[in-house]
């Protein structure tokens, strides 16, 4: 009962925080000067019964009160789902349709750096706890210190410099297409792929190696070894549980952030995704895209938030997130 | 009943005091005393690692900071007009390797190159007696029969040739130059008007493959009739004009354009001593120019000095509205810390991109792109700050001393400014250092990505360099490898520069993050 509680607490804020992000990026976006553009060969008419539909202009496309406006943004919009047409990026497309079509090459490339990632860091920052002050722990530290820091576009251009232009391993960029299984779209995106996780595989790497060499010192440890149990079954059985409570949140989190992606590795990988489409809303001033994307930013964000929080009480009923004293 | 703890009476004279002679004090300390920022400082100088982060740092905002005072060069400066587009893509030439005849930093790379590309690099070096191609030629023919030639190619000389249009002044200048230097700038016309490319001054064949002669020389167009205004100065090996200024058939060194009152002089200038002429020095790049040919120690250096400066700026005001806001939260607790954490709730929920995209699309044509990018970074940049200093509050305020003052009629304020915030100035700092490296990073990757733009011929940043020499990647990496290199050792060392501070400032929490 706490918890439902809780959780139905937690989800009510967010709507609200939703609610009034969303709202603030609205206005001040409809505020802009924001008068279709006349393009070759386009059928403009489309644009405007769209806005009209939307209920952000009247039927013969002039301009209606900004509060009106808002009121039928949050009917329309926020309610009905209705996104509005492209009005400069994918002319006359629905919004909505065309980041439905990014989102799989997004979720497929952070999946897969997510899948070598994660393993990777826990691995390695288990081993460097376990070699705690020996040559192997400092290679694998200082590693992780050049790792952590060095930005990822940084890598993003070694990698391509080397792997992709010297080596000729790998294609420059991403191939385009749906078939995302295939092979060749596979090692097409192994460039990406890498430049992503070898920054979070130094994230994990630390921390695991911190919250790991705090355990393995801990009292209880020593007891276990004292029953009789070898150094592998304390670890195992007792250090790394003890250790994931704080790192597993971090790993659930990285489930949900899957969807939002690197802005710059895809821009530079060319990767058709929703970061790319992100930017390039940005740089076309397309509006409703912006607006779409701003809106799906930031519901990631929050809800990496709550699953965050709340998978602190799952994986230890000990924690009571939220609780008072 | 005797009573055994009766003291009789002893006279007042028969006391005396123990130890007259050498009474007790309490001892006064031999060892100095050491402030908190000495001891704080003593301990982070034990880290090794921060102290070489520290200098480094040093070295970098020094070189921020002094290249653009005292290295820039008439060159450097001269951006204003557009001599400098003709240096682009030049490589790194650092003067001590080259003199020392290493194959390295020298301004040259190994390149290989086709008949006509290898001939007409060739061409250069025989025209104007410059080696533009550097050791040993190695020459593999291919199964179809097409040869191809790997050498080291300077870039400096290969850059080689332009048609500049010289006002008289312009012109008579140059020729006093060379007169004074012996060194050509102006080589002699040719006889193919329709030829646009200034490097060719011999015969080719319809693919522009240079025909060369039976003893394998090139065989020169040079023009030797019509008037060059008088060309008065240095004239190259196998002029007639050398014995003879005279001669009817000497090398014509410009052609003349322009009507009578407005006469100008079309000439092929070698840019190597072009630049000589016009610079006063020999074109040496130390990490070479960029694709507009601006010299990128230079750029480099001024790009981060803007970032430096922003860096610092952004931080300063987050400290201050932060830990205002945090102390003000932690201090009085309650229904005031709960409305005002409601409010960070929702501001640190917008996404950063989110809110410096708004920024620049309301601000950046009324108050300029760098302040929109300024406020955006200040909008949302301070909530770290807060809750630092929040959780500081809340540590720190249950304590005695704080009561003690309370007791002693301190007012709110004081005890917040004069008694909690000093002792919560070691996290507070070391946070607010750390903000330094994330905002330069946040604005190398909105510039990068384009979404601010900072370009512009005076004013550049790290990130736009980058985005700059994207597309070079593949044939120029020095283009993007030195603004890469700056930014990934300013973020480790601020890294490490942290870590350092954090155990200095909280000896308690060493290691904890490590």
């Amino acid at each position: 009962m706490y918890m439902f509680k809780y959780v139905l607490k937690r989800i009510l804020f967010l709507i609200l925080t939703y609610f009034i992000i969303i709202s603030a990026c609205f206005v001040l976006i409809r505020l802009l000067p924001n008068v279709p553009v006349q393009q070759f060969g386009k059928d403009m008419s489309l644009v405007l019964q769209s806005r009209y539909r939307q209920g952000l202009t009247d039927i013969n496309g002039n301009p209606i009160p900004l509060i009106v406006q808002y009121g039928n943004f949050v009917k329309n919009t926020l309610i009905g789902g209705n996104w509005g047409l492209s009005e400069k990026l994918y002319f006359g497309q629905d919004c909505f349709q065309v980041f439905l079509s990014k989102l799989p090459n997004t979720i497929i490339v952070n999946a897969y750096a997510s899948l070598f990632a994660v393993p990777m860091g826990l691995l390695l920052g288990i081993y460097a706890a376990l070699k705690k002050n020996k040559w192997q722990d400092h290679v694998i530290s200082t590693g992780v210190m050049v790792m952590v820091s060095v930005p990822s576009y940084v890598y993003a251009f070694l990698i391509q410099y080397v792997l992709c232009f010297k080596l000729k391993l790998f294609p420059l960029v991403m191939e385009a297409g749906t078939d995302y299984f295939s092979w060749s779209m596979f090692h097409s995106m192994i460039p990406a792929v890498l430049s992503l996780s070898l920054g979070s595989i130094a994230g994990y790497a630390r921390f695991t190696r911190a919250e790991l060499t705090e355990v393995l010192t801990s009292d209880f440890l020593l007891l276990a070894r004292t029953k009789g149990l070898t150094r592998g079954q304390t670890t195992v059985r007792h250090a790394l549980r003890n250790a994931m409570v704080p790192i597993f949140p971090n790993i659930i989190s990285e489930v949900i952030l899957v969807l939002s992606g690197s802005l710059i590795i895809e821009s530079i990988f060319v990767v058709p995704g929703v970061g790319n489409l992100y930017v390039s809303s940005i740089n076309t001033l397309d509006y409703n895209f912006f607006l779409l994307l701003s809106a799906f930013y930031t519901l990631i964000g929050l809800a990496a938030g709550i699953v965050v929080d709340l998978s602190y009480g799952i994986i230890d009923p000990r924690i009571r997130m939220g609780s008072k004293k | 009943m005797k009573k055994t703890n009766e003291i009789p009476k002893i006279p007042a004279e028969k006391f005396r005091f123990v130890g007259d002679e050498n009474r007790l004090h309490d001892r006064k300390f031999d060892t100095k005393e050491v402030s908190y920022l000495a001891d704080a400082f003593g301990r982070f100088c034990k880290n090794k690692s921060s102290v070489v982060a520290a200098i480094i740092i040093l070295l970098l905002v020094l070189y921020a900071m002094l290249v653009p005072i005292f290295c820039e060069t008439n060159y450097s400066k001269s951006l204003t007009d557009t001599t400098y587009l003709q240096y682009t893509k030049l490589l790194p030439k650092s003067s001590l390797f080259t003199n020392m005849g290493l194959n390295f930093w020298d301004g040259a790379s190994e390149q290989t190159l086709g008949e006509a590309n290898f001939q007409a690099l060739q061409a250069i070096g025989v025209e104007t007696g410059y080696d533009v191609v550097k050791g040993e030629v190695t020459t593999s023919t291919d199964e179809k029969g097409k040869v191809t030639y790997t050498s080291r190619v300077d870039s400096y000389i290969s850059n080689g040739f332009v048609y500049m249009t010289l006002t008289p002044q312009e012109y008579e200048s140059i020729q006093q130059w060379q007169l004074e230097n012996g060194k050509q700038v102006i080589y002699p016309a040719i006889t193919d008007k329709s030829q646009t490319d200034a490097n060719i001054w011999y015969e080719t064949n319809k693919k522009g493959v240079p025909q060369l002669d039976k003893e394998g020389n090139f065989q020169n167009i040079y023009r030797d009739s019509g008037n060059d205004g008088e060309y008065d100065s240095l004239r190259i090996e196998g002029d007639p004009g050398l014995e003879n200024p005279e001669a009817e058939d000497r090398y014509r060194y410009a052609t003349i354009t322009g009507d009578s009152n407005n006469v100008s002089y079309k000439c092929r200038i070698f840019k190597y001593t072009y630049f000589m002429y016009r610079y006063g020095a020999e074109p040496s790049f130390l990490l070479g120019t960029n694709a507009l040919g601006q010299d990128i120690l230079t750029r480099l250096a001024s790009g981060a000095r803007f970032s430096f400066v922003l860096a610092i700026c952004v931080s300063a005001i987050n400290l201050f509205i932060g830990a205002m806001y945090g102390a003000i939260e932690g201090y009085y607790g309650g229904a005031v810390d709960m409305v005002m954490e409601r409010i960070v709730d929702v501001l640190a929920r917008i996404p950063f991109m989110v809110v410096a995209t708004l920024f620049q699309l309301h601000l950046a044509k009324k108050v300029g792109v760098v302040p929109s990018l300024f406020f955006a970074f200040i909008l949302t940049g301070w909530i770290g700050m807060a809750a630092t200093t929040r959780m500081q509050f809340y540590r720190f305020k249950g304590q005695e001393y704080v009561l003690a003052a309370r007791t002693l009629g301190a007012k709110d304020r004081r005890i917040m400014f004069r008694h909690i915030f000093p002792n919560s100035l070691g996290t507070i700092v070391t946070t607010s250092v750390l903000v330094i490296p994330s905002v330069i990073f946040s604005e190398s990757s909105l510039t990068y990505l384009g979404i601010v733009n900072l370009e512009s011929s005076t004013m550049t940043s790290v990130g736009t360099m980058l985005a700059n020499g994207r597309q070079f990647l593949s044939s120029y990496p020095h283009i993007i490898l030195f603004p890469s290199i700056f930014i990934s050792l300013l973020m480790i060392s601020f890294n490490l520069f942290g870590n350092g501070l954090r155990d200095a400032f909280n000896p308690s929490l060493r290691g904890v993050e490590e």
